[in-house]
């Protein structure tokens, strides 16, 4: 029990006190800021040379009001449609609208011809598509003689308000979306946490082995004190990582939001970033409020523990498998893939499963995946702000914790043996065997 | 009165016998030689006793006790690859290895002091591994191995990769530690090393145990009656005799071997007989180099 401590002291401060990691702790966030401004920047730019268009409208449908995105310069002409086909060939325009009468103020469909050799890109053209119809509407409204304002009337804005019968929780419209988007923010880092760490265990053993320091640390202590040591010393680091972020993460909210004027409403979001701008609604403010209500109204008191139990969990039992694998790999990085991949196959699988719960927290796959060992610590964390029934999630932290000792015990098992064992290759079937093996 | 015995102890690996019921006792306060050519199995046979990896069966016990708890504490072991965190400080890394052999921070911290003051390498305290030459890089793992005060000094090929002058230095040490009653257990397959420092051996081949016992005790068994004779004056030719048979000569050497039932002072006898002034007279015991090879190509010819 000493040496274990002994040794999660070694490796959890010959870890922080590295340079590398106060290079990752710090530069991370700053890469991650950096690489959210890089995606809003991309989607934001879109395709943005300049076009000169010519809108051809005889019929003056769209009474010289034709407005789109920024880059495309519309110019109303008078000119017959053969001069500016001449003036396309000397290349002053890009192309050219032909904007063909309406046939009738009840047509369904129309079509718009765009002449030129180049075509338009996507936005370009949905750009121009919504502003003609648009304009479509207005002239369908005047010609049928249809009030604007009795039209708007007709449209309804419904949602349900959910209400529960028995229990006296609170819910509101909000509280599945923000549970959602809370469940899949912790599932992923989860996955994350579980991955980095879990490999930076996998090549400190590997360090070891290759080292031969092992040889000596092994005349001292057991196997299983060193592995678990390890693993928990690099937990430990992976926990004070977090930390850091979140406070980082919250002093930086605190400190810049008001600065800059950034709310959560003009964050890019994968609906808003690939629209057209006026399709890019600004969150109002009441919007942002209720989901600020919605979190604080949860009840952190019994999910944060959870999530925490549940990051050990995952941890440990991913962490003991990696090195298990770490100790099997010999000098050679590249039979640690071969080995690695069944590891990651579980814990890529509970990532997908866990984003499929996110969707449907109560579906008969995420019930049972967020109980079953291996996959719970992904997936129950994604279900936990929905508020699943007690008995699921006292299996599920059980079958984690038993499955968990198991696996400790089997990766021990690999390891004593993997440590001191070179120059063989280690498939599957001698891994198999390592776990017979008298020491 | 044996530091360690080893009692019929086996090791197999699935496919091979890698200690073959070997028995042999350490005595207390001993500079005892493991010898044998590579892969004879004496890794395994130390790995078994500093507690590495368990004995199939057998027996191993350290001063009367069955080995279990006390290992880490009473056994010091360089093994053959050296290894230590590359990265990590000198004395960072050697406080660690101290507190897991059980030693105090405080007891730690004196112990290495003593060893870095002896070894006059004070100031590496805050450099790492990586910046030390190989040699030095020895002295530290030496200083890892000896530093909680072991009463079973295990050192497989210590003097492999050293210069002569870090050769003596390990040398010295290892006598001193000795005389501070220490016992010590030196593996290797280098004989001319072994003729110097050991008191004891134990010769294993395949596995197995083939000889074993005090150095003196061990060349006197294997002695083929050799006597190496210096003298003045013309040698006489033709003087093998009934009890004897000259081997070589030489112009003022020749080497002798006594025929069994006869001994040297009839050989002396009849030399001076033969009026041959003899300046020296010394028995020429095999090397244990000799003892070894024979042995060894013994067992791998059956």
């Amino acid at each position: 029990m000493n040496n274990i401590w002994i040794i999660t002291q070694r490796e959890y401060f010959s870890r922080v006190k590295s340079k590398t990691f106060l290079l990752t702790t710090f530069l991370t966030p700053l890469g991650i800021l950096l690489f959210m401004a890089a995606i809003a920047f991309i989607f934001s730019r879109g395709s943005d040379d300049m076009k000169n268009i010519s809108v051809y409208d005889p019929s003056n449908l769209t009474e010289q009001s034709l407005r789109t995105r920024s880059n495309l310069n519309l110019t109303y002409s008078e000119a017959s449609l053969e001069s500016l086909f001449d003036q396309y060939e000397q290349k002053e325009i890009a192309g050219i609208l032909e904007i063909s009468p309406l046939d009738s103020a009840t047509v369904t469909e129309y079509k718009a011809i765009y002449h030129s050799d180049d075509q338009l890109a996507i936005d370009e053209s949905l750009s121009i598509e919504s502003a003609l119809s648009r304009q479509i509407r207005k002239y369908k409204l005047i010609s049928l003689d249809i009030d604007e304002q009795k039209l708007k009337t007709l449209e309804t804005d419904v949602s349900i308000s959910p209400k529960t019968i028995n229990s006296d929780k609170k819910i509101t419209s909000m509280t599945s979306i923000v549970s959602g988007a809370l469940g899949a923010a912790v599932s992923y880092a989860m996955f994350f946490i579980i991955l980095l760490y879990g490999a930076q265990v996998m090549r400190s053993v590997m360090e070891e082995k290759i080292n031969r320091i092992v040889e000596v640390l092994i005349s001292s202590v057991k196997p299983f004190e060193l592995m678990f040591g390890k693993v928990l010393g690099v937990g430990l680091v992976g926990l004070t990582q977090i930390l850091i972020w979140l406070v980082l993460l919250f002093g930086i909210t605190m400190i810049a939001a008001p600065l800059l004027g950034i709310n959560a409403g003009t964050m890019p979001t994968p609906e808003t970033m690939g629209l057209p701008p006026e399709a890019m609604q600004e969150l109002p403010m009441e919007k942002v409020n209720a989901v600020m209500a919605e979190l604080m109204s949860m009840n952190w008191w019994k999910i944060l523990p959870l999530i925490i139990l549940y990051f050990f969990g995952g941890y440990f039992t991913y962490a003991a498998l990696f090195a298990a694998v770490g100790s099997a790999v010999g000098e050679d990085i590249n039979e640690a893939n071969s080995l690695t991949f069944p590891v990651m196959m579980p814990l890529m699988l509970a990532f997908y499963v866990g984003f499929a719960a996110m969707r449907a927290p109560d579906s008969t796959m995420a019930v049972w995946a967020s109980m079953l060992p291996l996959f719970s610590s992904i997936v129950m964390p994604v279900r936990l702000p929905f508020d699943p029934p007690m008995w699921q999630i006292a299996v599920s932290i059980i079958s984690m914790l038993l499955f968990m000792v198991f696996l400790i015990w089997v990766a021990a098992k690999i390891y004593r043996v993997g440590i001191l064992m070179y120059g063989k290759k280690a498939s599957f079937r001698e891994l198999a065997k390592w776990l017979i093996y008298k020491t | 009165m044996s530091i360690l015995s080893l009692r019929n102890v086996v090791k197999r690996y699935h496919n091979h016998t890698a200690v073959n019921d070997v028995s042999f006792d350490i005595p207390q306060g001993s500079i005892f030689g493991l010898l044998g050519p590579n892969g004879a199995g004496k890794t395994s046979l130390i790995r078994i006793i500093t507690g590495i990896t368990g004995a199939d069966s057998g027996e191993i016990i350290f001063n009367g006790e069955n080995i279990n708890n006390i290992r880490a504490a009473q056994i010091g072991y360089l093994p053959e690859e050296r290894g230590l965190y590359k990265k990590m400080k000198v004395g960072e890394q050697l406080m660690y290895l101290a507190q897991l052999k059980g030693l105090s921070r405080r007891d730690a911290k004196k112990s290495i002091d003593f060893w870095f003051e002896k070894f006059g390498i004070g100031d590496w305290w805050n450099k790492r591994v990586q910046e030390l030459s190989k040699g030095m890089q020895q002295k530290i793992q030496f200083v890892a191995t000896v530093m909680h005060d072991p009463k079973l000094i295990i050192l497989d090929e210590p003097f492999s990769g050293l210069d002569p002058i870090n050769t003596n230095l390990i040398k010295s040490e290892i006598d001193e530690l000795n005389n501070n009653g220490a016992s010590i257990v030196f593996s290797t397959h280098r004989m001319e090393q072994v003729e110097e420092i050991c008191e004891h051996i134990v010769l294993i081949n395949q596995g197995a145990k083939i000889l074993e016992g005090k150095v003196s005790d061990v060349k006197e068994a294997f002695k083929e009656n050799k006597y190496k004779i210096g003298f003045k004056g013309r040698m006489p030719s033709g003087l093998s005799s009934d009890s004897f048979s000259v081997l070589a000569d030489t112009e003022d050497e020749f080497l002798i071997q006594i025929k069994p039932g006869h001994n040297s002072n009839e050989l002396l006898r009849e030399l001076m007989q033969k009026g041959i002034t003899i300046q020296s007279y010394n028995e020429i015991l095999p090397s244990l180099n000799e003892i070894f090879i024979n042995k060894v190509k013994g067992v791998s010819n059956e």
